[in-house]
């Protein structure tokens, strides 16, 4: 047992070698949309956006989480969470385009069209002008950053030393850390993408976003991890009952975004004022009309059902399946929620909007990929690591993967 | 005729009094005295690895007791299968359909109102309540079901009368091999126990 060793596989050498030339073939790719189509590009590039920095940022908040709770479930995965929120520093990097084409996003930038609308001046004047939307961007991302960093720092000392004070420090970062990263996603939400039509709100709007970039995040480190046990050091350590854990929490947030989702369709439905309605009116019509059906069945309805089998949760074959579902139902649910609101009743997706994604996750996944190998994949020095492997080997022995 | 029919009664109580002492004595020489052989262990591990060599040896009438719940000994028991899942489905699915076309049938049939110009046949707004039945007859299906399975509440138990079962809620493990076990013999069984870490073998009677 002593000369086990717990470092990453080679095989994820061979994620960032293609991840990275095939993130930047389509970047080269987008540099064609950019030229031809600069509104469609940007439209396209938010919409790439708000996946990608789910993931990263989703990843931080269940990294809080399962240090607050402990257990197994969190153990296995919290070297890939890690790695994840490690991607951080690239989404800012990213973010800057955003800025640079606010003008084709926002209509708040319109100051001409503005004040035609006596109800926005003062929304403008106050909050949605583009001198506080860079503040505000750089507050959320100095908040992520910072926990990031922490939760990264201490662990890999106690990786290194072993002392018990670092386990206890990550407990403490995270009972705020995790308050503080509601706050901001709802307000990052809101300066992102519910003010690309400034007249509507919603005030769960903020809440959407945070139980799915928690879920898509989830999602991944699942699909990850199933594909992380095929090989050693995880395949020795990771057992059905942490894959049955984990679905289980899939589940949850499963049904925690299709609560929210739903708790602001059933309002906007009920009240059926103009100004709110307006923007169910043309998501709930034609194609936009079928993606909305699809979301419903195939984000909610079939996982939800899919998740309630014991036996299916225990199988990271059938699992990862349901979450690369997941993940591309979330895709198809922020194309949904973001499009509309420069297309109107007009259903229109262009050919950037399945390149952006891919670029961006090309290079999302290669820092990614690197990341992860830096480090041991499990925590070793970490105090529940024993009872983790005791589980892990009373059930192997007992239970067909 | 009064006399008569008194005659009568007493002419037939002694031969159902007899029937009933028949039945009696004839369930007494079916069931054994005994209940099954109990082993007590010390640690959940040394249960469980006992309870997988007595279930690999062949025994299935067999059972745990520990003060708290551990996660292995169904498994190690043979206990892998359950239909609760499928009551607690049933009851869900119940409820949900229940609790939908309630709705339907007051707001559509028994007593349609026009609610700000929207369709009698509201579904968005049924979706709440549908929700909340299918939880509350799923979760009634959960623990009625639950009580019906592990025949509980259990006024009487055999194995209370083990010695040191009191231990059972505060520090000590035990395995019960049952007598109605069909590779069940008493002294083939408490040697066993034995070999596989007992710290003590006694008889459960009945």
């Amino acid at each position: 047992m002593m000369h086990v060793s717990y470092n990453a596989p080679p095989e994820l050498k061979r994620l960032q070698q293609r991840a990275l030339p095939i993130g930047g073939l389509l970047f080269g790719i987008l540099v064609f949309g950019f030229l031809s189509n600069r509104g469609q590009f940007f439209r396209s590039y938010l919409f790439a956006f708000s996946f990608w920095t789910g993931i990263s940022v989703g990843s931080l908040a269940l990294l809080m989480l399962q240090h607050l709770t402990g257990g197994g479930w969190g153990l296995v995965i919290r070297r890939l969470l890690e790695a994840a929120t490690r991607t951080l520093p690239l989404m800012l990097l990213l973010f800057l385009p955003i800025i640079a084409g606010a003008h084709w996003l926002y209509p708040w930038t319109h100051a001409e069209e503005i004040a035609k609308n006596p109800a926005l001046v003062e929304k403008v004047r106050l909050y949605l002008n583009l001198q506080f939307f860079v503040v505000r961007a750089a507050i959320y991302f100095a908040v992520w950053l910072t926990l990031a960093f922490f939760l990264n720092r201490w662990s890999k000392l106690q990786d290194q030393t072993g002392e018990r004070r670092f386990t206890k420090n990550m407990r403490v970062l995270s009972g705020p850390g995790f308050i503080l990263f509601v706050f901001t996603v709802t307000f990052a939400s809101i300066d992102w993408f519910m003010s690309l039509d400034p007249e509507w709100s919603s005030t769960i709007y903020g809440f959407i976003f945070v139980a799915s970039w928690s879920l898509s995040a989830l999602a991944f480190v699942i699909a990850a991890l199933a594909m992380l046990t095929k090989y050693e050091p995880l395949k020795t350590v990771v057992a059905p009952l942490h894959f049955q854990d984990l679905g289980k929490l899939l589940l949850a947030l499963v049904m925690l975004w299709s609560y929210f989702a739903f708790s602001q369709f059933l309002i906007i439905w009920s009240g059926n004022l103009p100004e709110e309605i307006r923007w169910y009116l043309p998501r709930t019509k034609g194609a936009w009309g079928v993606i909305a059906l699809a979301v419903v069945v195939l984000h909610f309805a079939f996982p939800f059902l899919f998740l309630l089998s014991r036996s299916l949760k225990r199988n990271p074959h059938k699992l990862v399946l349901v979450a690369g579902l997941i993940l591309v139902m979330r895709l198809l649910d922020l194309l949904w929620m973001i499009t509309p609101n420069f297309t109107g009743d007009h259903f229109h997706v262009s050919w950037m909007d399945i390149v952006a994604p891919l670029a961006m996750g090309g290079l999302w996944l290669a820092v990614f990929g690197r990341q992860l190998s830096k480090r041991a994949l499990i925590p070793i020095n970490d105090p529940q690591f024993e009872t983790v492997l005791q589980q892990a080997h009373s059930h192997s022995a007992h239970s067909v993967v | 005729m009064s006399d008569e029919k008194r005659e009568s009664f007493s002419e037939t109580e002694p031969h159902e009094a007899d029937d009933l002492h028949l039945s009696v004595s004839r369930r007494r020489r079916v069931a054994p005295t005994l209940y099954g052989i109990m082993g007590e262990f010390n640690n959940p591990s040394d249960l469980v690895a006992a309870a997988r060599r007595t279930y690999e040896a062949g025994y299935r009438r067999i059972n745990g007791y520990s003060p708290y719940p551990i996660e292995e000994l169904s498994e190690a028991i043979g206990f892998t299968r359950t239909s609760l899942p499928l009551i607690v489905l049933i009851g869900g699915i119940i409820g949900g359909l229940g609790g939908f076309f309630m709705q339907y049938w007051m707001e559509v049939i028994a007593y349609p109102l026009n609610v700000g110009g929207k369709p009698y046949n509201s579904w968005p707004a049924f979706i709440p309540i549908t929700f909340e039945c299918t939880v509350l007859v799923a979760a009634f299906a959960a623990v009625l079901g639950m009580l019906v399975l592990n025949k509980l509440p259990q006024p009487y138990h055999p194995v209370f009368n083990a010695p040191n079962f009191a231990l059972a809620t505060r520090d000590r493990f035990f395995l019960v091999i049952e007598a109605n076990d069909p590779r069940f013999n008493h002294d083939e069984t408490t040697q066993f126990l034995n070999t596989v870490g007992a710290r003590n073998v006694s008889d459960v009677e009945i």
